[in-house]
């Protein structure tokens, strides 16, 4: 009866499918501080695990003595590299094809390296175990250029060299020198220099994008427990990549895969640093098997910060050639590649640099060439996508930034610039240089409707008269207006060039429907924040025609979820949010057949209608999805099996690539070198938008984490290798009061191969937030002559921007 | 960040804490707000094997304001300083300075005794201390004494205070005319790159009498008595504040850390002690 008075629109809005702004379900249990967290775990008899590491960057390790840790009651076990070499397990491999020592083998290579792991009845006698070991080392030159590591004669890495004087070939070919990880080299390198020899203009600059950390909320940790009755191991972790973390377990410790779960709950953020592999894991799950109870890994701000998985640090040496009046003709670029002591960066096994050869962004640049150089420094190692897909940041950032160079270079206007280049949206599908599909875009529309939405011509006329004011002494402020137009490329990726360890990137869904009309789907990702568990239901809503409301998500727990590659680099909805749709399909398909016997007609007689199938030209006959389900548990349907699961593995045909134009307005004072954002206006196209109000929130954190990082975040290293940015109080954080206000705004250009036209958008803001923060301080001080500086932009390097450029009087 | 086991004490009055310092001697250590003393303690830089917590020593506690006089006691909270309309009336700066401290969870707990007792060169109240010529009242084995907050701090966190006395509160002359607390900070919860107090005050147009004391430019906290003078029996004038900041200049001495180099602090002091002096002389 209720059906009779409900509208197609009041059917439609009870879904809370597609484009529907619903409320996160998870909030419930955060906000009130019932998430479960790796922490949170106790299970009974659990021990402690807590590490001695290095205070040294690059030492010998001459002995370890553990006989009064030992002694100290409470202590179980002190593990070291020779107690794991038998198992074969003082050394892992990375997932960039390296290989990486879980506890000191022989020698340091960075500061805060694992040397041993002490294991305890709890946290407070673990950690005074580790005083009470005592370590005796060698120190050794440090090395944390790496320019100067690339002609230094200590070897950081003797592990890799061959007999004599051969240096064997790396994971990623040939090296040229001992600290050398690899070349990878893309694009047509004679055509881009033949361009660049003969252009009106040539712009050439050194972009660095210093060495930052992810930072989630809550730092790695894990608890191994290993039944030995069963023969079973329980692995809790801090995982970004479930599966893939069961696989790595598997193969290294040679636990048949289906005597392993491994379990991610609620893990506080990622932001690409739960992606890898660490020490910590291994000795917990090494120490539940020796001792026979469960171990607790949980490390503190510092061990976070100092040894787990750093984000950029890519010195990229770029030029840019344009006819005089400003046609981009060619785009090279050199990257230099500091990795630390270890290569574990976090990128599909083809693609060493990651995506980096996106760094033709936006623009139709005929002919370009990239080459990087992975180097090994006496830092800690990672190089994971801190919120973005694998080196896009990096991409973005460099191609931002020599757009700007290349501005001032033709004393144009850096918009106008971008306009005369952009790709159109006729070209699209395009083909970059740099061997890319660009799936769609519309960058015009997006820019045109930023530039307007900013009164761009008024700024600049403001600014013009900043600069006057400025000169006349009325004003020590300096006005910077940062453009940016970004593309990113996410969704990884396509099976066939994107794999990780062996393990293609595609993604996986499986959805029960249960008697009632309700549903459980459980899918390859896992969710660390981003609210999976309130847009798949949406995309299945829509999809299946059940409310959202009345779907279960689940993820996390391999013992019971697809298999799948997990969660990063923006590929959770291009990818397990593909699976999750066609993995709909197949519902719907059952169930139109289901419908069709329900209604004694031809399958093709009913069609899909919001939340029920119909009969064509007779709309008053339907059968609704909550009838259908009960329909297919309860009747025998010739031909048709009883119940109503599917599941889909989706391997996508392409990336897909969002994007989006970010404008950001800062008043600088030279003097003290502070900045205040005076407006920050971000248009995203990110396709079809499941959830508007989730994308707001996206966009928002993932622009707050790049002001953090253009304004002041980074890992610093001092000439010996100390990290001196080890705490929050030097490591940028962010709080309400630094975050400005944000003005979020939308085109929408479906992607043409995604089931839904969705393309990923929890990463854009920081890939397109980098480069408008860190352009509007550039900008501020153009009419003055500054072409590049390096971020972070805090306080003294602004003041120090300002006094090379002689302002300070 | 997990500390070293330590025994710990709550005594109820001033006498039960001396007895306790006098008991265990360098391995103990007064606690009131905790937020210096705990995380040294987590981070093993403070070994504190007896630590003897003041939160019940209610003798500490309370604001009194009387005959010109201002008297904190040493566990009066940052926040008590925001909240209390009194200070706010007869000494403004109090609550300029303590709201440009951390932030509100910590200024719940962190202490104006602690801030000024600890030696930290980062903490805020030491310098507003000096600039107001504040004393600090000292109580050990053997009674009271008084030592003036310009006279208190030798080294960084090294102090005239011994390690079996305790501070049990200060005390100043309400601060007459005008009054600034600036501070340059990165952020939220961070120490000064650099801060200014100024108390001036004004009797036509000119000024009779100046302090100005100087935060986290030095191992100790900075009172410029060359600075203060070079303000007196001015008009505040454009000259006179750059003889004020030369002259502070040369009394400040500045490190290199994650907040800059040298020159950069030296010309955020000039410029944050320079806006100290307008924003006091136009309060004045």
């Amino acid at each position: 009866m209720k059906d009779e008075v409900q509208t197609r629109e009041d059917r439609v809005a009870g879904l809370k499918g597609l484009g529907c702004s619903r409320k996160r379900v998870e909030d419930a249990r955060f906000t009130q501080g019932k998430g479960n967290y790796v922490d949170d775990i106790k299970l009974p008899g659990m021990l402690h695990g807590d590490f001695v590491r290095s205070p040294y960057a690059h030492a010998r390790v001459v002995s370890i003595n553990a006989e009064a840790a030992l002694a100290l009651d409470g202590v179980v076990a002190v593990i070291t590299a020779k107690d794991l070499e038998p198992l074969g397990l003082h050394w892992m491999p990375t997932l960039a094809g390296d290989k990486q020592m879980v506890l000191a083998d022989g020698k340091v290579l960075f500061q805060g390296q694992e040397v041993a792991f002490v294991v305890a009845k709890d946290r407070y006698v673990a950690a005074d175990a580790v005083e009470l070991v005592e370590v005796e080392y060698e120190e050794l030159p440090v090395l944390t250029d790496p320019f100067e590591a690339l002609k230094s004669d200590v070897v950081l890495r003797e592990d890799l060299l061959g007999d004599g004087d051969t240096l064997p070939d790396g994971a990623h070919g040939p090296r040229n020198h001992p600290n050398h990880i690899f070349t990878w080299e893309v694009g047509d390198k004679d055509a881009t220099e033949q361009v660049l020899s003969e252009a009106d203009v040539v712009a050439e600059e050194m972009v660095y994008y210093h060495r930052t950390h992810p930072c989630p909320l809550e730092t790695c940790g894990s608890v191994a427990s290993m039944d030995k009755v069963n023969g079973k191991l329980t692995l809790y972790g801090t995982f970004q990549a479930p599966h893939a973390i069961r696989t790595v377990v598997s193969l290294i410790s040679g636990i048949e895969e289906h005597n392993i779960r491994v379990i991610s709950p609620d893990i506080g953020g990622g932001f690409g640093n739960k992606v890898g592999a660490y020490a910590g894991y291994v000795c917990s799950v090494v120490a539940s098997i020796v001792t026979g109870v469960p171990v607790k890994w949980v490390e503190d701000r510092m061990e976070n910060l100092m040894t787990t998985a750093f984000a950029r640090d890519y010195w990229m040496k770029g030029k840019i050639s344009a006819t005089k009046d400003g046609k981009i003709t060619g785009l090279w670029c050199h990257t230099t590649a500091d990795h630390g002591g270890f290569d574990a960066c976090a990128d599909p096994t083809k693609f060493p640099a990651g995506f980096m050869n996106i760094c033709t962004g936006s623009y139709d640049i005929p002919t370009a060439f990239l080459s990087v150089d992975g180097v090994y420094t006496n830092k800690a190692p990672g190089g994971v996508a801190y919120r973005c897909s694998f080196r896009v940041t990096e991409a973005a950032y460099f191609i931002e930034r020599m757009i700007e160079v290349l501005a001032i270079e033709l004393n144009m206007d850096a918009a106008e610039l971008r306009r005369i280049n952009f790709i159109r949206k006729d070209q699209f599908p395009y083909q970059s240089a740099l061997g890319w599909e660009y799936d769609s875009g519309d960058y015009h529309t997006a820019w045109d409707k930023a530039l307007e939405s900013v009164g761009y011509e008024a700024l600049r006329a403001e600014q013009a008269q900043r600069v006057e004011d400025f000169k006349a002494g009325k004003t020590r402020k300096l006005l910077g207006i940062g453009l940016t137009h970004f593309t990113e490329i996410v969704g990884a990726g396509p099976v066939k060039n994107c794999d990780i360890l062996g393990l293609g990137m595609f993604d996986s869904c499986e959805i029960r429907i249960h008697p009632t009309g309700s549903a459980i789907a459980r899918l390859g990702t896992i969710s660390q924040g981003q609210g999976h568990a309130t847009t798949f239901a949406q995309i299945l809503a829509s999809e299946i025609g059940l409310p959202a409301d009345s779907i279960t998500i689940e993820e996390g727990d391999t013992d019971t979820a697809p298999y799948g590659l997990g969660t990063y680099g923006s590929r959770s909805t291009p990818v397990a949010g593909a699976a999750t749709a066609m993995a709909g399909r197949k519902i719907r398909a059952k169930a139109q057949m289901i419908a069709a016997y329900l209604l004694e007609v031809h399958d093709n007689d009913v069609e899909f209608d919001v939340d029920r199938f119909v009969v064509k030209g007779a709309p008053e006959r339907f059968k609704t999805m909550k009838e259908i389900a009960f329909a297919a548990y309860n009747q025998a349907i010739p031909g048709i099996e009883p119940g109503l699961e599917a599941v889909s593995y989706y391997d996508p045909p392409n990336m897909t690539y969002p994007f989006g134009a970010y404008i950001c307005v800062m008043e600088i004072d030279v003097d003290t070198g502070e900045h205040e954002i005076r407006q920050f206006y971000a248009l995203d196209d990110c396709g079809t938008r499941i959830n508007p109000m989730i994308i707001e929130g996206q966009v928002h954190g993932g622009l707050t984490e790049a002001l953090a990082i253009a304004m002041g975040q980074e890992i610093a290293y001092d000439e010996l290798g100390n990290v001196k940015t080890g705490t929050l109080m030097d490591f940028f954080l962010p709080t309400a009061w630094e975050t400005p206000n944000y003005t979020t705004d939308h085109t929408e250009t479906p992607s043409p191969h995604h089931p839904i036209g969705a393309k990923g958008v929890g990463e854009s803001p920081n890939v397109g937030g980098v480069p408008a923060f860190s352009n509007a301080v550039h900008d501020a001080f153009r009419a003055f002559g500054l072409r590049q500086s390096h971020m972070p932009h805090d306080h003294w390097r602004i003041w120090k921007t300002a006094n090379d450029l002689g302002l300070h009087g | 960040m997990i500390p070293a086991a330590f025994d710990y004490y709550r005594p109820n009055d001033v006498k039960g804490v001396i007895a306790l310092l006098n008991e265990h001697g360098d391995d103990a250590r007064v606690m009131a707000g905790g937020h210096s003393l705990i995380p040294m303690m987590k981070l093993r830089m403070a070994e504190v094997p007896h630590l003897i917590d003041l939160q019940d020593v209610v003798a500490l506690k309370g604001i009194a304001i009387g005959g010109g006089r201002i008297t904190l006691g040493a566990l009066v909270t940052q926040h008590e300083l925001i909240d209390h309309d009194g200070l706010a009336q007869t000494a403004p700066i109090l609550r300029e300075t303590a709201r440009q401290i951390a932030d509100p969870q910590v200024r719940y707990m962190g202490t104006v005794g602690g801030n000024v007792a600890n030696g930290d060169p980062g903490n805020d109240m030491p310098g507003l201390m000096q600039c107001l010529n504040a004393d600090f009242t000292l109580v050990g084995p053997d009674g009271e004494r008084t030592v003036a907050a310009r006279d208190f701090y030798e080294a960084a966190y090294m102090t005239a205070r011994e390690d079996d006395e305790i501070l049990v509160g200060v005390s100043f002359d309400a601060p007459k005319g005008g009054q600034a607390y600036e501070k340059q900070k990165r952020k939220i919860g961070d120490y000064a790159t650099a801060a200014a107090a100024v108390v001036l005050t004004k009797e036509n147009g000119t000024c009779t009498s100046a302090s100005i004391a100087m935060t986290n430019l030095s191992d100790i906290p900075v009172f410029s008595q060359d600075a203060s003078d070079a303000l007196i029996g001015t008009s505040v004038e454009d000259n006179a504040i750059r003889a004020a900041v030369a002259a502070m200049l040369k009394d400040i001495d500045p490190v290199e850390d994650n907040r800059g180099p040298v020159a950069f602090k030296q010309h955020a002091a000039s410029i944050i002690l320079t806006r100290a002096i307008k924003s006091a002389w136009d309060r004045a």
